[in-house]
């Protein structure tokens, strides 16, 4: 068997898991259509005054992307799970992390990405400011991924449970509470003239804090489940 | 001489172990509920800017306190439990939990309390609210992992890793909610002194140790019954003479 490199056998990961996205488009597009549903029924509650939407824009946007991602966790690992593959994964010689590195990331993709290139578009309908239209997308494209991997964690324990979406949005949510914070706050500091650099900051540091210890214990989340 | 350190360790041992310790702890922690409650409500002076409506404080610090605290003994238990794989510890770490919950549910509720004739408003969006109500969330979620995975062993495993996550998460869910809006007074108890009047300092002493004493006891007397119910299978069980 050929040895693979550590990058390629993440690419290979990222491909497969891509892949399975696009023959399902379906599964894409539904998370996409709720966030935008979920943040077009903001101004139908609360009246269409734009002084109000335009504050309150940062926080619904983030708030509908954190329940959008949740929405598509729950897919993570289960159809792996269900078809066998997932075992194959535990088996497998190379590191597990890596292998659950290369699902988060493929979800990302098709889950937070898409989302942080709608905002401009949702932006636009709460008559945010260009820069703070700009700072929003970058914080989302900041502090999706730590969605993502915060969340795998959550998909991994509740793997294979009756009732498991709800669950895992119960476990999840709480520790998704710093993202949502920094990230509203960049938004918010940008539209009184403050510098975003500190929120950015903390939240690029929030997500190489993800990025090193989630793998490792989502990895060790599915040795939990799989056992 | 040789200790066995470990001796306590197994359910075997523990059980009949604290099955002595709880009367114990259920006194002392209710004659100090009676004291502390004495010198909280009849001896300590009223306050020069709260009057009466600061006495809450005795019940409502040591249960934030005791909240927080708690949360950091259950996933110390639950990572020992996940490291070397000790029943009792996992055990330990789910018989805390609810008091846990309890505790930051009685703290969430006596602020309320206070804060409507204090900052006439019963919930603020402050950051030490704030963060007592997340660490109110991650108790149930805590408690609801566990109770949805059937099989006790994953059970015990999966939520020991989450409230490992849970714990390293704390700090950063602090400091961001603090950096986020403080309303909150800032801590009267600090390492250079004290602007508390002496009765107040020992009635609030008094009734943390009680609350300690109390929830050791409640901890102590859950974990008998978790014992009891993971073990009911085993010989040393059916020859107890409560279940006889």
């Amino acid at each position: 068997m050929k040895k693979l490199s550590l990058l390629s056998l993440l690419i290979l990961v990222v491909r497969r898991d891509l892949i399975l996205a696009m023959r399902r488009r379906a599964d894409v597009l539904t998370t996409l259509f709720f966030f935008v549903m979920v943040v077009s029924l903001f101004p139908l509650g609360v009246g269409p005054e734009m002084d109000m939407l335009r504050k309150m824009a940062p926080g619904v946007l983030w708030v509908a992307a954190l329940l959008a991602s949740m929405l598509s966790l729950g897919r993570l690992f289960s159809a792996d799970y269900l078809d066998g593959t997932l075992e194959q994964m535990l088996l497998a010689p190379q590191s597990l992390s890596l292998l659950v590195l290369g699902k988060m990331a493929a979800h990302w993709m098709v889950s937070g990405l898409p989302l942080a290139l709608m905002t401009p578009v949702l932006g636009l309908q709460f008559d945010m400011s260009v820069e703070a239209i700009g700072v929003l997308m970058l914080t989302l494209i900041l502090g999706t991924p730590i969605l993502s991997m915060i969340g795998a964690i959550g998909a991994a324990l509740t793997l294979g449970l009756r009732g498991g979406g709800v669950l895992l949005s119960l476990l999840v949510l709480p520790l998704c509470i710093p993202v949502l914070i920094f990230g509203t706050g960049a938004v918010q500091a940008v539209t009184s003239g403050l510098n975003v650099s500190a929120h950015l900051s903390l939240m690029g540091a929030l997500l190489l804090l993800a990025l090193v210890f989630t793998p490792w214990v989502t990895a060790q989340a599915l040795r939990i489940s799989m056992e | 001489m040789a200790i066995n350190w470990f001796k306590y360790s197994a359910p075997t041992t523990f059980y009949p172990l604290a099955g002595k310790l709880i009367p114990w702890f259920a006194v002392s922690s209710a004659i100090l509920f009676a004291i502390g409650l004495y010198i909280g409500f009849v001896i300590a002076p009223a306050d020069a800017t709260q009057g009466e409506f600061y006495r809450i404080i005795f019940i409502h610090v040591p249960s934030s306190i005791i909240s927080m605290f708690l949360y950091l003994i259950m996933a110390a238990y639950a990572a020992l439990g996940l490291i070397f794989n000790t029943r009792l510890s996992s055990m330990m770490a789910s018989a805390i939990a609810p008091t846990g919950a309890l505790f930051a549910f009685i703290s969430l509720w006596t602020g309320a309390l206070w804060g409507k004739p204090m900052w006439g408003a019963w919930w603020v969006w402050d950051a030490r609210l704030t963060s007592e109500l997340i660490l109110l969330f991650l108790y149930l979620g805590f408690i609801a992992l566990h109770a949805s995975i059937d099989d006790p062993r994953r059970a015990d495993r999966a939520a020991a890793l989450l409230a490992l996550v849970g714990s390293v998460n704390v700090p950063i869910i602090y400091f961001s909610v603090k950096w986020w809006n403080t309303l909150h007074q800032g801590s009267t108890i600090k390492y250079s002194g004290t602007s508390m009047h002496v009765a107040m300092q020992q009635a609030m002493f008094t009734m943390l140790a009680a609350c300690w004493l109390y929830a050791i006891t409640i901890a102590l007397m859950r974990v008998r019954s978790i014992i009891l119910e993971r073990e009911k299978n085993t010989k040393w069980i059916t020859e107890l003479a409560e279940v006889k």
